[in-house]
């Protein structure tokens, strides 16, 4: 429901780490606009290709509406009275180390804020642990071993100033699109030089300057590489060595001892020794230098040490704290940077406080309580164990799918089903992870919740409402602090807003701070409610000494350490955990697509989103693929120790032999067996607790189905088929699936039947073992299923997609939905590049081919392609340089 | 008249033998002295639009298709009225039933076939037809009047175009079917059940498995009464129940004869200069009773005498349609399948819209279609042609992958009667 006819609210995107600023606008029937906010410093109007479709994800379909115990609705008094009676049962019973929350960095400042406070403060365990630790726990820790403090110092106008950009582990084409359009600008602009080191040839390539496509897990290597290079080259600052750093000595005699020699670091990598030197030279001979650095280097059991390798390189040439230059972490989620300002990981205490005797002693002081944590609690991965051993007994999990995400998912998933009290609070009804809720409390969902977010560059901006809250959600702060209070913490949690929430966090910062903590709003402590609503986006830290926030930090050599300097590290790298073995001869990678988000509980409600890419796969190099007998588009099972997934196989030279890519969205709500963190290993870096979800042996099998087919419906259905998927598409709902026998006609009329008769047009072809299906209301078109004996002989499913436009077909035309073949306007247009404008590959290619288009620039004037929202312009660039190459002669 | 060329005698008058004069001068080329002698009073016309004439959905001058004076110009001598009574082969004349004798130089047999109307008690009690020739529409009608009821028994292609034309012209009307499916030899259970809904919503009343026993009455005939003891009140009754070739005269002049007159692939009977065409052949074990197969044999026949030693008839498939507006049907060759054969089946029950392709060893054999029978033409040939098809294409059950008509966009959005004619 509108908040307020036609008017447009400013607020901030609920997706990745950028933070772009969006302006929402509910027109009169309901509808929502987005538009990119041209004010807000993250991205200047810019959206990406899922910002841009946030409207089409609001809609309160699969919304969790109502409280529920035990799968029946409930009141919230009720609800609450539960949660509180049960944990405090536990904690009773089992101590306070026998309960957890496990919450997630889409959740607010405000909400994370108090869950942190009622965890660590007054409950008095550790045992809070985010799904951040999944995504930036390794940089956290990296920051903290260099600076001393978790501290991001960059700006993301340091990507415009700088003359070379590393992105390391970073496919920011894909996860970060804003930034990458920043960077491409820049390029265009003075000429940056673009260097990618990802072991995948990502969209982040296209343009590039250098791609060092490295053997998975060297980073630490090539860094401590350049580190020696820079050594031997005698091009390290000293005098900023000296000055500002400790441990410098200890640092290059690791790296010599295994990255001395170039062309051992050269064989390391899997690289040439030409273009490892080219970017040693690039890197040497430029001042202004930023290393971009993502999950590809934080998701690692040596996560930390890859961090703290490439901070050394920026330390010993003294390029840090100033404009474009240093070492920049970009976080996953909207407010991962926010949950690290409350605490909210179980490793620290709160407002960037860990957890020694003064810093416990003083946040027991500032909340008024005496039962404060003394000890760090359990980290993600191994509070799941716990709950799996039976040592943690009552989980509440807060706006996160633990059981997708989290790695041995199997065992994940058995732990939450075991445990004996689960509470998820979250605004989405059907997840992996809430399948296994004894009690689910509805929150508000993006666009309804109010609060404040910080991004990438320790911004802090609102996240305003412009939507009613739906039935009976709640802010998730309102939820915690009413168990807070049910619990026996009246006095802590008696907050009225999200504002009162605020300035008790700002309050906190500043909290005998004296510049000994980075992290400092205390500007804010005092706030007005009116100021907080019109909160303009601001760099933290905002004090006494910098009112309007600050754009740098780092600037002066000053850090937080004990001697304000900053420390080396020395670093022997350490190789993942898991090697390949002839069991599991292969490497599995994982990561993200471009289109999607998460756990998909958002992004696949988009029709837009769902088209790009619109089942799970897995990349693999030719030759591997041929080495395993599986071709293009086949299906093919992947095998770990821990688990197996069956996906689709996307056969491309953009990957390594030997190496496999897996996107990690897809779950048990859009896939047959496609979670793909039940393959992948559970260790994790001994430091940060952050998993190596890069780095997986795994062994790959074609999988032979007999039967193939695909349904398009207007009701969501359930199938059983040994493979399925599941998307959103204009008008209805999509399904692939195959299995090794048929489904007959009469097994889909029973599931489609639901207490109505429809009328059914069947085909069979016993010649080409084809069957075709439609069935209607009257005269409307309600589903098709296509079915043959291989995937190849199915037909494109547009033109058919198409048909569930019409209202009502007619006959003639209902027989020619069985061709899949009707209009030649509606060709297959392949899988789709451009989102915003659904623009599919084919007419790209087709315009590159026969318009003889060889820019970004001239597909969009001809197709707009690329002209809304650009996430697209990689992929655009990528076709038109292949196809060139196709061009050439041999 | 010349009489210069070879002297042809055909005896019949019907589609057969119309077919075979219009061969047989088509390229003008023909040098022969024809006579014709027909037993009904008609000139040429067309016994497959008796339906629509006894429906009323066409007149007496559609169905007449060679008036006299067609045959005038092409010098043809018709003798209509006229029963042959006997052929005498040795010396090559035939004797009508006013004992006028005529010579020939080759004879051509095209008698047809009588309807069958089975021993059965009440059989020659008044109102009760048969349907073969206008007289017999003409009979119907005048016996048979608004409101009256009449029974027909047989629920095959005849049957049923018989119990739709008096539908039409307001009677009560019901079939009498001995098999669960009607026209049970050209369709299969699927399409009969199609069928059978359309003629029940037309207010006919349709009663399978239902075995004649008699028929009662005193002079005219007043019910049917069945086996089962049903009993139907009946003011006419129709047998339409099969047909008889007409082979009485070949016979009786010592011309081999089985179920039919035994013709070779030059239609050529067992008596030099003596042939035969139509439903009263027997061709290679098989008699038929459809129109097309009697056109190819007039054909063959034609090309024969005009010259072409190589003419061969090598029998036909039986396709066919039903003259029941509001019913599109088509049948051809074999679709009743043993295991052998594998099968292409698109249905549209709603719709009563219904195809069948049956293949056998990659050739196409037989073919269904109901509702909708574009592209009849097309499968009638590949079946007639016995071409192994490659590449089977799902396609296929829309007909000839060219004429494949895209949806028409200007298509109004209602959904008309279960006709795409």
């Amino acid at each position: 429901m509108p908040e307020n006819k036609s008017c447009a609210v400013k607020t901030t995107c609920p997706y990745c780490g950028v933070g772009c600023g969006v302006i929402a606008t509910v027109n009169e029937k309901g509808n929502v606009s987005i538009e990119g906010d041209k004010d807000h410093p993250a991205n200047y109007g810019r959206l990406c290709s899922k910002g841009s479709a946030l409207g089409e994800t609001v809609d309160l379909n699969d919304r969790l509406l109502r409280p529920q115990v035990n799968q029946q609705a409930v009141s919230w008094e009720q609800a609450l009275d539960e949660v509180a009676e049960k944990f405090t049962e536990t904690i009773a019973t089992y101590g306070k180390d026998s309960v957890a929350f496990y919450v997630s960095g889409q959740l607010l400042t405000e909400d994370y804020y108090v869950a942190n406070k009622l965890m660590k403060g007054f409950i008095g365990s550790g045992n809070i642990d985010t799904n951040s630790r999944l995504c930036m726990s390794s940089a956290v820790a990296g920051h903290k071993r260099a600076f001393g403090n978790d501290t991001v110092g960059l700006c993301y106008e340091d990507l415009e100033q700088a003359d070379v950009i590393t992105l390391i582990g970073s496919n920011v084409a894909w996860c970060h699109p804003v930034l990458y359009q920043r960077i491409e600008a820049a390029k265009k602009k003075h000429n940056t030089k673009i260097v990618v080191v990802d072991p995948r040839q990502t969209h982040s390539c296209e343009g590039a300057d250098l791609h060092l496509p490295i053997k998975p897990g060297t980073d630490a290597t090539l860094f401590n590489g350049l580190l020696c290079y820079l050594a031997e080259k005698e091009l390290l600052d000293n005098d900023y060595i000296k000055q500002h750093t400790n441990d410098f000595d200890a640092a290059i005699d690791a790296a010599r001892k295994t990255a001395g020699d170039i062309d051992v670091v050269a064989k390391c990598c899997d690289i040439g020794v030409g273009e490892l030197i080219e970017f040693y030279e690039l890197f040497a001979g430029t001042e202004k230098n930023i290393s971009f650095f993502s999950m590809g280097i934080n998701q690692s059991s040596s996560g930390v040490d890859k961090v703290n390798t490439i901070i050394n390189v920026h330390l010993a040439t003294g390029r840090i704290g100033k404009p474009g230059m240093g070492a920049f972490s970009i976080t996953g989620q909207p407010n991962a940077m926010g949950g690290r300002e409350v605490g909210g990981l179980a490793s620290t205490l709160a407002a960037h406080m860990d957890f020694t005797a003064s810093n416990i002693d003083r946040v027991g002081r500032f909340w008024e309580t005496e039962n404060v944590a003394t000890g760090p609690g359990l980290k993600a991965v191994d509070l799941f164990r716990n709950i799996d051993e039976g040592k943690v007994k009552a989980l509440w999990v807060m706006a996160t799918n633990p059981a997708v995400s989290i790695p041995d998912a199997t065992a994940v998933e058995r732990a939450i089903s075991k445990c004996d009290f689960v509470v998820v609070s979250d605004c989405i009804n059907n997840t992996d992870t809430t399948r296994h809720a004894d009690v689910l409390l509805p929150a508000l969902g993006w666009g309804e919740k109010s609060g404040t977010v910080t991004n990438s560059e320790r911004r802090i901006s609102r996240q305003r409402k412009f939507l009613s809250p739906p039935v009976e959600a709640k802010p998730d702060w309102w939820i915690i602090c009413q168990v807070a209070r049910r619990l026996g913490f009246e006095q802590g949690f008696d907050f009225q807003s999200e504002a009162d929430i605020f300035r008790e966090h700002a309050a906190l910062s500043g909290y005998e701070n004296q510049g000994t903590r980075d992290f400092d709003i205390s500007a804010y402590t005092n706030i007005d409610n009116h100021a907080y609503d019109n909160l303009v986006p601001t760099q933290w830290p905002v004090n006494d000494k910098n009112p309007e926030g600050t754009q740098r930090m780092l600037t002066n050599g000053h850090f937080y350490t004990a001697d304000n300097k900053a420390s080396f590290i020395a670093v022997t790298p350490r190789p993942p955990v898991e090697i390949t073995s002839d069991s599991y001869p292969l490497v599995l990678n994982t990561g993200r697509v471009r289109d999607h988000w998460h756990t998909m509980t958002r992004t696949a409600k988009s029709k837009r989103l769902s088209r790009h890419v619109r089942e799970p796969f897995a990349q693999l190099h030719p030759a591997t693929a041929a080495a395993y007998n599986i071709s293009h588009d086949q299906l093919l099972e992947i095998t770990s120790q821990w688990g197996s997934v069956v996906v689709r196989a996307d056969v491309t030279d953009r990957q390594r032999h030997g190496e496999l890519f897996v996107p990690l969205h897809w779950n048990d709500q859009f896939s047959a067996r496609a979670r793909v963190d039940t393959v992948v290993n559970p260790h994790v870096d001994p430091i940060s607790g952050q998993p190596e979800f890069k780095h997986t042996p795994v062994h790959i099998t074609p999988v032979q189905h007999q039967w193939f087919g695909f349904m398009l419906s207007r009701k969501e259905y359930s199938l059983p088929m040994t493979y399925w998927t599941k998307l959103r598409e204009e008008n209805n709902w999509r399904y692939e699936f195959s299995d090794t026998r048929p489904y007959t006609i009469d097994w889909f009329k029973q599931r489609m039947r639901n207490g109505r008769e429809y009328d059914w047009i069947e085909f069979v072809d016993e010649i080409n073992n084809v069957t075709r299906y439609l069935w209607f209301d009257e005269h409307e078109l309600q589903g098709c299923i296509f079915t043959a004996d291989s995937y190849e002989a199915l037909p494109a499913r547009n033109w058919l997609s198409s048909q569930f436009s019409r209202f009502e077909l007619a006959m003639s035309q209902r027989t020619q939905v069985l061709t899949a073949s009707g209009d030649s306007n509606i060709e297959d247009q392949g899988e789709v590049i451009c989102s915003c404008f659904n623009v599919g590959k084919n007419a790209i290619l087709d315009c590159i081919n026969q318009s003889c288009a060889s820019s970004v620039d001239k597909i969009g004037a001809a197709l707009k392609a690329g002209t809304n929202c650009g996430s697209c312009k990689p992929e655009i660039k990528h076709l038109i340089s292949s196809s060139a190459k196709q061009r050439l002669p041999d | 008249m010349s009489m210069s060329g070879k002297k042809i005698i055909v005896i019949g008058n019907g589609m057969a033998a119309i077919r075979f004069l219009e061969q047989l001068f088509e390229d003008d080329a023909s040098t022969y002295c024809v006579t014709v002698f027909g037993q009904e009073p008609h000139a040429g016309y067309n016994r497959i639009l008796l339906s629509p004439l006894l429906s009323g959905e066409q007149t007496l001058e559609d169905v007449i298709t060679h008036p006299r004076s067609w045959y005038q110009d092409r010098n043809i001598e018709l003798i209509t009225n006229t029963r042959i009574d006997k052929i005498d082969s040795v010396n090559k004349c035939i004797t009508d039933h006013n004992s006028d004798i005529y010579h020939y130089d080759q004879l051509i047999i095209a008698t047809g076939s009588r309807p069958f109307v089975p021993d059965l008690p009440g059989t020659d009690l008044d109102g009760v037809f048969t349907y073969r020739t206008i007289d017999d529409v003409d009979a119907m009608l005048a016996a048979g009047s608004h409101g009256k009821r009449a029974v027909v028994i047989g629920g095959g292609l005849l049957g049923l175009e018989v119990a739709y034309g008096l539908k039409t012209r307001s009677m009560n009307v019901s079939v009498c079917h001995r098999h669960s499916t009607l026209m049970e030899r050209q369709l299969d259970d699927t399409a009969s059940r199609h069928l059978a809904s359309i003629l029940i919503q037309k207010d006919i009343e349709i009663l399978t498995e239902a075995n004649t026993l008699k028929l009662e009455g005193d002079d005219r005939v007043q019910s049917v009464v069945l086996d089962d003891g049903r009993q139907l009140p009946a003011d006419i009754v129709v047998f339409a129940v099969g047909i008889v070739p007409d082979i009485a005269l070949a016979k009786a002049a010592g011309i081999d004869c089985e179920r039919g007159i035994l013709v070779d692939e030059k239609m050529q009977t067992s008596v030099h200069d003596i042939f035969a065409i139509g439903e009263c052949v027997q061709h290679n074990g098989i008699t038929y009773g459809l129109v097309a197969p009697l056109y190819e044999q007039a054909a063959v026949l034609a090309s024969y005498l005009n010259g072409d030693k190589k003419a061969s008839y090598q029998g036909s498939i039986n396709a066919t349609g039903l003259k029941v507006t509001g019913v599109n049907l088509y049948s051809a060759g074999q679709f009743n399948e043993d295991e052998s054969c594998k099968t292409m089946q698109l249905s549209d029950a709603a719709n009563r819209l219904y195809r069948k392709l049956v293949f056998k060893n990659s050739r196409l054999i037989g073919v269904l279609l109901f509702g909708d029978i574009r592209g009849s033409n097309w499968f009638q040939e590949l079946i007639e042609s016995g071409q192994q098809i490659d590449n089977i294409d799902p396609l296929m059950i829309f007909g000839e992958p060219e004429l494949l008509l895209p949806p028409s966009h200007e298509d109004d959005m209602t959904l008309p009667e279960a006709n795409y004619a």
